[in-house]
């Protein structure tokens, strides 16, 4: 694949895999790091062989938070010229199945990294949590606005106002994360699951990711008129017949993603 | 490096010294940091397979140094001071053997329970010293001691606080082995330098999920059962273990 220097890639077995790989910094996230996240995302999104994709950091850390280096002087302005959010914002135009594996260390801007994913496996050891106070700053790539939507604004203002870790345990609690598990094997436990993803209908988990996230910004009456919109549209698929068609002739269907 | 502690490690074995001896060995601020520090080492070195936690002279632990804390909340010296301690022995995936030479009493014998293993000198004794002082057990007590003993003995040992002879700790089960005054040293090296040689990944899989299994259901645990199995499976030791018995030989376990 491309050469990638703060990520490592690989398709194996129809599943996506990108490994942050700046371990000697704990995997905190620079601009290129997005970059390049992005670009093996965006090939792996068109990608007929990628079915699922999952996304790692290593044992110690997922990602212990954004390059501070990178952005100790910068101004309002700066920011604002430069828009590093963009590439933040396109990723999650990806529609295939992000799985999170998260190990370690998962604060600040590598936790909104996290958020990004649309299932989060955790090991027992991870720790999440959004420290950026402690900097005189908050989050900026999603943060408050993810975690408010997952544990309510009560929880949300709590964690984000201490700045102190959440456990795995508690990050479970709140409906934060999917699963624990054993810290030796997130990523293989991700990978199984993305794997029994890639067995369903591609285009039926395409649209679901779609409606999920739409539900969760839209009102009742236009989440149900836009899941019902999705709903019909699938009725214009191959795979929709083939499912149907083997569910009368009690077999297996045999899905095709169109 | 140490000044109210020892910390060496011969074959494998992280020792641990609790060492003002003169104080029957009582915690100070500077011993919880560094007892805190030598367990973090422990449990960083590749090469400890197995800590032991023993004290100088004729006591264990007598618990908190109470010329030494007198201005303080005792509540912060518990958040600072001991439950890291009682954490960093618990999170660590490494047997943890509490070699109990004399009298453990307070935090002393919390420090004992909060130990994967309790071997224990015929002249030891446990003293749940906290109500004689009008205090709470703590340190972990009040979790482990029931887990060990049962509620009913656990109330009755920690409201009386009379003192448990080496003898009557064994009959409820707070030892592992009890070790004649004369054979002392060589039995506590033995049963560490077995721990050490076994396969310690396993061994740190039994302990971290045996502690889950105190806030889960069936369901939880068969699932930890199983996850704990595919990563012991994956394990060099395993391999070692199976070639061993097939080939009809002693295994050397490597501990990865």
């Amino acid at each position: 694949m491309s050469n990638f220097t703060t990520i490592v890639t690989k398709v194996e077995d129809g599943i996506g895999l990108v490994e942050l790989n700046r371990p000697k910094v704990l995997n905190a996230i620079n601009r290129q790091m997005v970059t390049e996240l992005l670009a093996a995302f965006e090939q792996f999104e068109g990608d007929d062989n990628v079915k699922a994709i999952v996304l790692t950091g290593n044992e110690r850390a997922f990602a212990a938070g954004a390059d501070i280096d990178e952005m100790k002087d910068d101004d309002a302005i700066t920011l604002e010229l430069l828009n590093q959010f963009k590439e933040w914002d396109r990723l999650a135009l990806i529609k295939k199945p992000i799985i999170g594996a998260v190990s370690g260390y998962c604060f600040g801007g590598g936790f909104e990294l996290a958020l990004c994913c649309d299932l989060l496996f955790a090991s027992e050891k991870a720790q999440f949590g959004f420290p950026e106070i402690k900097l005189g700053v908050m989050p900026g790539a999603g943060g408050t606005v993810k975690l408010t939507k997952l544990m309510g604004q009560k929880k949300a203002l709590e964690w984000l106002w201490l700045g102190e870790p959440m456990t795995a345990k508690e990050a479970l609690h709140y409906g934060v994360i999917n699963r624990i598990v054993a810290p030796e094997l997130v990523v293989s436990e991700a990978v199984k699951f993305a794997k029994t993803l890639a067995q369903k209908a591609p285009l039926s988990l395409r649209l679901i990711k779609e409606t999920v996230y739409k539900a969760v910004d839209y009102s009742v009456y236009e989440g149900m008129q836009y899941e019902r919109k999705n709903f019909y549209l699938l009725f214009s698929s191959e795979d929709q017949k083939e499912g149907m068609r083997a569910f009368v002739e009690k077999r297996r269907a045999k899905f095709k993603g169109k | 490096m140490f000044e109210t502690i020892t910390y060496e490690t011969r074959r494998n074995v992280a020792w641990i010294t609790l060492n003002r001896p003169d104080k029957l060995n009582a915690f100070t601020s500077q011993m919880h940091k560094e007892l805190l520090s030598a367990l973090k080492t422990a449990n960083k070195e590749e090469e400890v397979r197995a800590v032991v936690i023993t004290g100088a002279g004729r006591a264990f632990c007598s618990g908190q140094d109470l010329g030494n804390a007198e201005s303080l909340d005792y509540g912060d010296v518990l958040r600072n001071g001991y439950n890291p301690v009682i954490q960093a022995i618990v999170s660590m995936e490494k047997p943890v053997i509490a070699a109990v030479n004399g009298v453990a009493a307070g935090a002393g014998a919390s420090l004992a329970f909060a130990c994967d293993f309790r071997l224990v000198s015929e002249k030891a004794s446990f003293i749940e010293a906290f109500i004689h002082v009008g205090l709470v057990p703590d340190s972990g007590n009040l979790y482990f001691l029931p887990r060990l003993v049962g509620h009913a003995k656990a109330m009755e040992l920690a409201v009386l606080g009379e003192k448990i002879p080496a003898e009557e700790a064994n009959r409820l089960g707070l030892v592992t082995r009890l070790v004649k005054e004369e054979s002392w040293v060589e039995e506590v090296e033995t049963f560490a330098e077995k721990l050490s040689s076994m396969p310690t990944k396993a061994i740190g899989l039994i302990k971290r999920y045996l502690n889950k299994s105190w806030d889960a259901d069936l369901n939880e645990v068969l699932e930890y059962e199983a996850l704990a199995q595919t990563a012991a499976g994956n394990t060099a030791d395993h391999k070692e273990g199976v070639a061993a018995f097939m080939e009809k030989r002693k295994p050397v376990f490597i501990g990865k």
